[in-house]
């Protein structure tokens, strides 16, 4: 983000200090990167087109994740509740009241936050592994509370949400959505940019490497971690209803366990503590099953293909199997190896980095 | 009475399996989360000696014993031992990733359908009275097994030399080291045992009821008793398995069988906030992680 270039400090106001793109390539590249991202909708087929929406709803998710985790260093297992959280707060409103778009939106980022402080209060007497099981109950409550209301209103295999309508103006195209879920996902990796670089974000990086001393410090080691848990909780609840509009239904059986890994993957694939990590994790774990499933049809020939059932199992495995690897030989994650390469190019023909950088 | 007999045996389900989760952590400070992967793969394990030695209940049943001991000391030995001194999160998330490896693997190797080992091993679970209540005769060998196991671990931990250096590597692993234990045996060793509790505790359930997916369920819902007791310690484990099992009987018979997912979870969550280092563990544990 704002790490001093390799040729030097050469910032003299205090306007470039606080300029995203520094240099005239990052400006370039990053207008590059933007019209091409403008562009997909038109070069990619309808299931190009559902992943790559998938793969937006997963970067806001991942990203607040991120914020939680990678940043303030408060483990969260609950991840699947709060996306819950949001979806069934968008359906039972629109369900029950028939409520539009512009009022389950912000509605279920409120409930995200409220949920967020409750998450969060146990984080103020319980660390690490304690919080942890703590939010991991949590999820288990909040996922019970929704299956309830599905089976109490009739609903036992999940509510059916229209498609929102924006202006007058039906949001149902693959790719009307992709552009909505650029734009959220923009907005949330903005947000999350500039939150970390203000006084919150920076309160929340110290109390990950020790709340003594960031209490010493003068920060409230109680207010980072709700705010952490709050913020956090919130983006998830929004990425949680966008969810449940793209895919048009909600049902509890969506929430799993196994969600709630998928995110915690994404973090650590990616690489913990870099908002490119979620990115990249996000990209990988929505992705991978299907790059398994390709690479098993291309493998095979046709006569010997198994059914679906193995499909999952094989995508189950090998998921646990990339995650372990990950965790025991590369625990900064993707950007982890991507820092590596930068370096081995930048620094040839010498190895070493230099002392102190 | 129905309801006691009830109570008693989700509470020695539940005991058999916490149990594991305490020995771990208690040794090597790891929460294992694929701990109930690890139990059904020792259903699996009874399944398949089931049909090898067709006809020998006892032999299938002593071989799959030893196949899950070898299993929780190989789990160690490949993959847990590699996380030692690393954060607290990265060797629960190993854990949870080796659960999905398992379970994919399980699913790949057996398929999804339920399967009922106690056929296969030739033996009819007939039901047996206490007073007016009815109890299986495998829930009967399920309560005597977790009893036994207590026993057992208590023995072992409180007078055999290995158990009294499994003590001492709990309590301080440096000083432990420096007096010429050895850590990764005393841990292995560890895992070893947990595994095998697990997995005789999959292989009842199995032959009580059916070898399927939501035996992963039931171990996660005995982690809660283990953290209700107080995750170092066994006699925490045994009395937090009993207050988990018997308001999870009681609120299911009384209000609503729709709770039986969400209650151990419930009674953590009070746990956590009212005492969270449970009811029998020490207070320092909490500091640690």
């Amino acid at each position: 983000m704002n790490a001093p270039r390799a040729s030097g400090y050469f910032r003299t106001s205090y306007a470039q200090d606080l300029q995203v793109l520094e240099t005239r390539t990052r400006k370039v590249s990053f207008v590059l990167f933007a019209v091409g991202l403008l562009a997909l909708p038109f070069l990619f087929g309808a299931f190009a087109l559902d992943l790559a929406n998938q793969v937006l709803l997963a970067v806001i998710g991942a990203a607040a994740l991120m914020l939680l985790t990678g940043y303030a260093g408060q483990i969260s297992l609950g991840h699947a509740g709060l996306l819950a959280a949001g979806a069934f707060t968008t359906g039972i409103l629109f369900k029950e009241f028939g409520a539009p778009f512009w009022i389950t939106l912000p509605a279920s980022a409120l409930v995200g936050a409220a949920l967020g402080l409750i998450f969060g209060l146990p984080s103020l007497r319980l660390r690490g592994l304690y919080l942890a099981v703590s939010t991991l109950a949590l999820h288990f409550i909040v996922i019970h509370l929704g299956s309830e209301y599905e089976t109490r209103r009739g609903f036992s295999t999940g509510v059916v949400i229209d498609a929102p309508r924006l202006f007058g103006w039906e949001l149902a195209d693959a790719r009307a959505w992709y552009y909505v879920l650029l734009g959220a996902a923009a907005g949330t990796l903005l947000v999350s940019l500039n939150l970390l670089r203000t006084r919150t974000g920076r309160a929340w990086r110290a109390i990950h490497v020790r709340e003594t001393v960031a209490g010493a410090l003068g920060i409230s080691v109680q207010g980072a971690k709700l705010s952490a848990f709050v913020v956090s909780s919130t983006l998830t609840a929004v990425a949680g209803s966008l969810f449940a509009y793209y895919r048009g239904f909600v049902s509890a059986e969506a929430f799993s366990l196994f969600l709630t890994i998928q995110y915690v993957a994404m973090v650590i694939i990616g690489g913990m503590g870099s908002l490119l990590g979620a990115v990249c994790g996000a990209v990988f774990v929505v992705l991978f099953p299907y790059a398994i499933e390709s690479g098993i049809k291309a493998a095979l020939p046709p006569a010997l293909l198994p059914d679906s059932s193995v499909f999952f199992a094989a995508n189950y495995a090998a998921f646990g199997l990339v995650m372990i690897l990950f965790l025991v030989f590369e625990p900064m994650g993707l950007v982890g190896i991507w820092k590596r390469v930068q370096n081995w190019v930048l620094l040839w023909p010498f190895k070493q980095k230099p002392l102190g950088k | 009475m129905q309801l006691a007999v009830n109570i008693a045996v989700l509470a020695s389900v539940y005991a058999l399996i916490s149990c594991g989760y305490v020995l771990i952590y208690r040794t090597s400070r790891v929460l294992s989360l694929a701990h109930g992967e690890l139990m059904m793969l020792g259903a699996y394990g009874l399944f398949v000696t089931a049909s090898l030695f067709a006809g020998r209940p006892l032999v299938a049943i002593a071989v799959s014993a030893v196949l899950a001991l070898a299993v929780g000391v190989l789990v160690y030995v490949l993959l847990m031992r590699r996380m030692a001194g690393e954060a607290v999160l990265a060797a629960v998330l190993t854990t949870i990733a080796l659960g999905i490896l398992l379970r994919g693997a399980m699913m790949f190797f057996w398929g999804a359908y339920e399967q009922h080992p106690i056929q296969a091993l030739g033996l009819v679970n007939a039901s047996v009275a206490i007073g007016d209540a009815r109890i299986s005769a495998v829930a009967l060998t399920l309560v005597f097994a977790t009893g036994a196991a207590y026993a057992g671990l208590w023995a072992f931990l409180r007078y055999s030399v290995w158990g009294l250096r499994m003590r001492a590597a709990g309590q301080n692993p440096l000083l432990a080291a420096q007096r010429g234990i050895g850590l990764h045996g005393i841990y292995a060793l560890a895992w070893g045992l947990a595994t095998l509790t697990a997995g005789i505790a999959g292989m009842l359930i199995a032959c009580d009821s059916a070898l399927s997916q939501t035996m992963v369920v039931i171990g996660l819902k005995a982690f809660p008793a283990a953290l209700v007791g107080g995750l170092d310690s066994l006699a925490g484990a045994l009395l937090g398995s009993l207050l988990v099992a018997a308001a999870e009987v009681l609120l299911i018979h009384y209000v609503d069988p729709l709770l039986s997912d969400v209650v151990p979870f419930v009674v953590l969550l009070a746990m956590l906030i009212v005492r969270p280092w449970g009811l029998l563990g020490s207070r320092e544990e909490l500091d640690r992680v």
